[in-house]
């Protein structure tokens, strides 16, 4: 394909054929206003914010679907164009409620921000407005249809990144809404709840489910002691919600800012983390030697495992028994830590900041209740996280950073790296290559399988034995590789896989605006905590040594089969629970 | 075979199945058993004959004698009568509306002496369940042309020559897209058919596909020799129950004559048609949805380009034209172009099938040739304006056209001049509106269908034609605001220019073109407070003529807002104010004493 050159407003620009006319105005310094457009993802021209003027064309053309072609001649910022825009914007308004001031997305919200940006002062179309009933099915994830502009980003993002498609449409023109197959709650179809949707969706019509109210309650319940553990992706996203360049690390700063919300203590879920890697590397070893199911695959992301048990139910075996970090923390803070401390677990109170929308959905599994108490009593998103600091008036990035609590606040450099696709696979490497071969690794940097493509391979060489590993993130390339993996194409030991794109750090529950960008600069800053950590591999936390010591006795023991490791539930496709 | 001494054509089109053809034809056949002249009379239930309120119609040849509204009995009669005695049946004769003459036969009669039947040129003649009739009309003629003496590129020009433009609305010259879906790179290709015909009112392709199915596959399978393809598809609606049933019977006779499937009159060619039955949504008849639902997607458009001769069906190139198009395909290859651009005007050539509807003597199909003059139409073929009302307008184009008034009577309608009027050729729609047509309510009722069959994509037109039709409600129900005529006409400009395909792009059209043309009317409505064609409820009220009221009391009980009242044996009373105007009180009155007003 070759170059093609077009005028716009006036600027001459050459781009590649294929380019979209909205592209090439971005080209040449022309930022066309936009609302359903999602690069490479949405691109479907269904809003018609960015219609421009073609010349010699009837009708004005969506920029977003255009191609641009040589010769053409583009207007952006004619009357005619900013009426129509006007107009559009305004018929989309007319159709919305007027809830701004409580919507959770008020802020943040695209449709906002254009009206702003064309100066709407009234709405001249008003009429009859969509009534749907609000989708509070889930433990994780609200939809409000009366405030989706159908601009199909969440079908999009759930069709063809995550391979999931459990949202789609139903009804015809203006009766048209975004619903699950059959208009079924979203709890009764197959939907992974990673949020993918949530992240995506320019206004308030996907959310997650709000669990600050719970926090709240048993902070100020005397009562309660209240624990905090912080997923590693937190840190390098929380700043975003306070204005701080995306990546930056805030690690400290959000210790001090847990600490002013009262909670009773600040630990890490970087601790879990590395004990994650020793029983789960263990366990690769035991099936390697041992003749189990390979390939091995992680099994830390519940969007991962609620995918794998509607769509692979056959193939539940290849994973790990290992519970989530933030469930093995839960159940170790209800027992260990709670005969640590001499505090009755009922009275222990377990809050977990998480970059996912899954992992409120994770903390109900009835499999999650090894202390006997529900393991983890309430999860917060970094979006809630950060809506809870705003109330208070705490800014992170204006606060001195203080440190974890021990000792479930201690963690090494290949805890912070489970917050990136591929920290898994080289956190267990790190440690599994350590443990087999009993040597010192001299880099312990696995740069195989970092970075950004869907499916990552790599081979390992343990002292003769090469172990065939590979990492997918995002369910749609998790699927691919299922795939692979089922039909004998390709063959591995070991595989992880995370349900979002990036890893954690592009998490449902991770401020809005991620998007390909923020993902790498968040990876950029995971890699950079890791380097200025003293510790780097799992197996030399000093705290998780002691937990061996004091508690579990060994990887793979009984009391950590008991606490730490779980079972999986095959489940349909979709039930009819209405 | 028996030598025959008269053929009995009975139409067996969709409007005649539901006025009772079929007994009419049992009775006809019954009769000629019993007379015993069975060897000699030769019954052909044919597809549509066009003058569709005229049916039953029964038409006996040699002669072409031309007999209407048949009952079984008029059946037996024309039997006994005709056939036997050799005596014409007069009065089932048609009558001309505007003459009151009686005529003999179908050549005799205006609606059809006037009409250049290309498209239409077997249906209403053969039986459309016989290929043999089908090829006895010349059928299969081109395709054994086409494949014998043409090269592909042969045939793509003889219809570029030939200046044909798709009949199925927006006119696009058709040899250009043949060309430019031989032209485009890729393998396979394919060739569809759009038979997903769903303008109120028109009603052309279904006679074709039943009246004429081998006329569709022979098209196609031209097609797809001059294009490169060797699948094609008909998308038929699920509504035309009969056209399926035909269509799948041709495909399955046209197979075992050889003329579908492989090597093709021992050309080598492979051709083969199958059907896809659409679900029933209007915006499936535009090309990109259309495609959608044959892939089993929603069917709903997508941005244009890449135009569908580039990457259509499954994002291959794929040629789409609708059935009339077609069905001019096969008379253009054998005649020639030259016989074909000899009809019609310079960029509209050929003829074009009109359904007439609505306030006309004449309602059926017509096929005329272009630039056939609007007055034409309607006072000669139609036979005019029924109960000597006058002419208010025409509506053509469907929900996508707009209106014609009386001054522009004599415009030769082509694709141009429509468009100049402000409407379109459409499918070929043609509703015709008498003085008791209020033309806000006609906006209302297009409006209406628009946003009913908007599919939702797209906001301009999922919002917009909803904004439309709640201010043209308003308007019809004595809530009109000044302003709202403008406010109207900003949105239908708006949605013109901003809409993602032809049906929200071309949506508003009959709002704006009423507004163009009866402005006053619209203003009567929100300024006055009238509807003055008398149409909308809202600004009539039931009342009792004291003169004919017995005092019954049967209206007071019927009301169910409790807005009458009155002693027994005296004249009742209604309250405008509570009235609903639901007019049980008018049903429920033995005296014909309540009325609108």
């Amino acid at each position: 394909m070759g170059d093609v050159t077009l005028t716009i407003d006036g600027r001459q620009v050459t781009v590649p054929e294929g380019t979209s006319v909205l592209e090439a105005a971005a080209q040449a310094g022309v930022n066309i206003p936009s609302l359903c457009y999602l690069k490479d993802i949405n691109e479907i021209g269904s809003c018609r914010v960015c219609v421009v003027e073609i010349e010699g064309a009837r009708a004005l053309a969506a920029s977003c679907v255009t191609p641009a072609a040589n010769g053409m001649v583009v207007h952006t910022n004619t009357k005619r164009v900013r009426e129509a825009r006007r107009a559009v914007l305004e018929l989309i308004i007319s159709n919305h409620p007027f809830e701004c001031l409580t919507c959770v997305r008020s802020g943040s919200c695209e449709l906002q921000d254009l009206a702003e940006a064309m100066g709407i002062r009234e709405i001249r179309f008003e009429g009859e407005k969509a009534q749907h009933a609000v989708d509070e099915s889930t433990p994780s994830i609200v939809r409000d249809p009366d405030k989706c502009i159908l601009c199909r980003r969440c079908v999009s993002v759930c069709e063809k990144v995550q391979g999931v498609s459990a949202l789609g449409l139903a009804g015809r023109g203006f009766d048209s809404v975004v619903s699950p197959a059959a208009e079924l709650p979203l709890n009764d179809v197959a939907c992974a709840l990673c949020g993918q949707c949530v992240l995506v969706c320019p206004t308030g019509a996907l959310s997650e489910v709000d669990s600050t109210g719970a926090v709240w309650e048993a902070l100020g319940d005397p009562s309660k002691h209240v624990v905090v553990q912080t997923a590693p992706a937190i840190r390098v996203a929380l700043g975003e919600e306070f204005g701080a360049v995306p990546g930056s690390i805030v690690t400290g700063q959000m210790v001090a800012a847990l600490r002013a919300l009262g909670f009773d203590k600040v630990f890490d879920t970087n601790f879990t983390a590395d004990l994650t890697i020793l029983e789960e590397g263990n366990e690769l070893l035991k099936r390697l030697s041992e003749g189990g199911k390979l390939p091995m695959i992680t099994s830390c992301s519940p969007g991962w495992i609620k995918f794998i048990e509607h769509f692979y139910p056959d193939m539940l075996e290849h994973l790990s028994t290992c519970k989530s970090p933030q469930q093995m923390f839960g159940a170790l803070a209800k027992t260990y830590y709670a005969e640590k401390a001499g505090i009755d677990p009922k009275d222990i109170f377990v809050v977990s900041i998480m970059p996912c929308t899954a992992k409120k959905f994770e903390c109900t599994r009835p499999e999650m209740r090894s202390s006997g108490y529900q393991d983890v009593d309430a999860v917060l998103t970094t979006r809630e996280l950060a809506r809870m600091l705003r109330e208070i008036g705490a800014d992170p990035t204006e606060l001195e950073p203080e440190e974890f609590d021990a000792p479930l606040g201690i963690g090494t450099g290949a805890a912070v790296i489970f917050g990136a696709t591929g920290g898994v696979m080289e956190a267990a490497l790190r440690t599994v290559y350590e443990v087999v071969t009993e040597k010192e690794l001299e880099s312990v940097d696995f740069t195989d399988v970092r970075g950004f493509e869907g499916i990552k391979e790599a081979e390992v060489d343990l002292d003769g034995t090469v172990v065939r590993v590979a990492v997918a993130h995002g369910l749609g390339n998790a699927r691919k590789l299922l795939d692979m993996v089922k039909s004998g194409e390709a063959s591995y030991e070991f595989i992880e896989i995370m349900a979002c794109p990036g890893g954690c750090i592009g998490g449902g529950g991770q401020p809005i605006g991620t998007n390909t960008e923020r993902r790498l600069e968040r990876i950029e800053g995971i890699y950079e905590a890791d380097k200025a950590l003293p510790l780097r591999k799992s197996h030399e936390n000093p705290a998780v040594k002691a937990l061996y010591e004091e508690f579990l006795g060994e990887p793979l023991g009984e009391k950590s089969h008991e606490l730490l490791h779980t079972h999986y539930t095959p489940r349909g496709r979709w039930h009819w629970s209405k | 075979m028996d030598l025959v001494r008269a053929h009995v054509l009975v139409c067996g089109g969709a409007a005649c199945v539901s006025s009772g053809c079929a007994e009419v034809r049992e009775a006809l056949e019954a009769e000629i058993a019993a007379k015993g002249i069975e060897r000699e009379i030769k019954v052909v239930v044919t597809g549509c004959m066009g003058p569709c309120d005229l049916g039953p119609i029964i038409v006996v040849y040699p002669e072409g004698v031309f007999y209407c509204n048949c009952t079984a009995d008029d059946a037996r009669e024309i039997v006994d009568e005709h056939l036997v005695k050799g005596r014409i049946v007069d009065r089932l004769l048609y009558e001309e509306p505007m003459t009151s003459e009686k005529v003999e036969t179908q050549e005799g009669m205006t609606f059809f002496k006037q009409q250049e039947r290309v498209a239409l040129r077997n249906t209403g003649v053969i039986d459309p369940l016989v290929i043999d009739e089908y090829i006895a009309r010349d059928g299969y003629a081109a395709l054994g042309k086409a494949l014998a003496e043409m090269t592909p590129e042969e045939v793509v020009d003889t219809i570029k020559q030939s200046g044909l433009r798709g009949r199925g609305g927006a006119g696009f010259p058709t040899g250009t897209k043949w060309m430019l879906t031989a032209k485009a790179p890729g393998s396979p290709k394919y060739v569809v058919c759009n038979a997903d015909e769903g303008d109120p009112g028109a009603f052309m392709d279904r006679s074709v596909l039943e009246g004429d199915p081998h006329s569709v596959l022979e098209a196609m399978t031209i097609a797809g020799y001059a294009v490169g393809a060797n699948q094609g598809y008909i998308y038929v609606r699920a509504e035309y129950p009969l056209a399926v049933e035909h269509l799948q019977h041709a495909i399955g006779q046209a197979r075992e004559y050889g003329l579908l499937g492989k090597d093709i009159l021992g050309s080598g060619f492979d051709f083969d048609i199958d059907l896809r039955v659409g679900a029933g949504a209007f915006v499936c008849g535009e090309e990109t949805a259309l495609l959608a639902s044959i892939e089993s997607r929603r069917g709903e458009p997508r941005p244009r380009p890449p135009y569908p001769a580039q990457s259509g069906l499954w994002g291959q190139p794929t040629l789409i034209n609708n059935v009339e198009t077609y069905a001019n395909i096969a008379p253009i290859i054998l005649r020639g172009s030259e016989w074909f651009s000899s009809m019609g005007t310079e960029k509209s050539r050929g003829t074009k099938v009109f359904a007439l509807a609505g306030k006309i003597n004449n309602t059926g199909l017509v096929e005329v040739p272009m630039g056939t003059p609007l007055r034409d139409i309607i006072f000669d073929i139609g036979g005019g304006i029924p109960n000597g009302k006058k002419f208010k307008a025409a509506q053509t184009g469907g929900p996508s056209g707009g209106c014609i008034p009386a001054e522009h009577l004599d415009t030769p309608i082509d694709y141009e001049s429509l468009r100049a009027l402000g409407t379109m050729m459409g499918s070929g729609g043609l509703i015709v509106m008498d003085e008791d047509t209020c033309m806000v309510d006609l906006a209302k009722f297009f409006m209406r269908f628009i946003q009913d069959e908007s599919c939702g994509k797209c906001a301009p037109c999922r919002i917009g034609t909803k904004r439309m039709l709640e201010i043209l409600d308003r308007i019809t129900k004595g809530e009109g605001k000044e302003g709202d005529v403008e406010l109207l006409v900003e949105l239908g400009k708006e949605i013109i220019d901003t809409a993602m395909c032809g049906l929200g792009q071309s949506a508003p059209n009959p709002v704006l073109s009423t507004i163009r043309y009866f402005r006053d009317e619209y203003d009567a409505h929100i300024r006055d407070k009238k509807c003055p064609a008398g149409v909308c409820v809202a600004f009539k009220h039931y009342s009792i003529d004291p003169e004919l009221c017995k005092g019954c009391g049967m209206c007071r009980r019927s009301c169910p807002a409790g807005a009458i009242s009155g002693e027994v044996k005296k004249p009742h009373v209604i309250d405008v104010d509570k009235c609903i105007k639901c007019g049980a009180c008018a049903t429920a009155c033995p005296f014909d004493a309540i009325s609108l007003q």
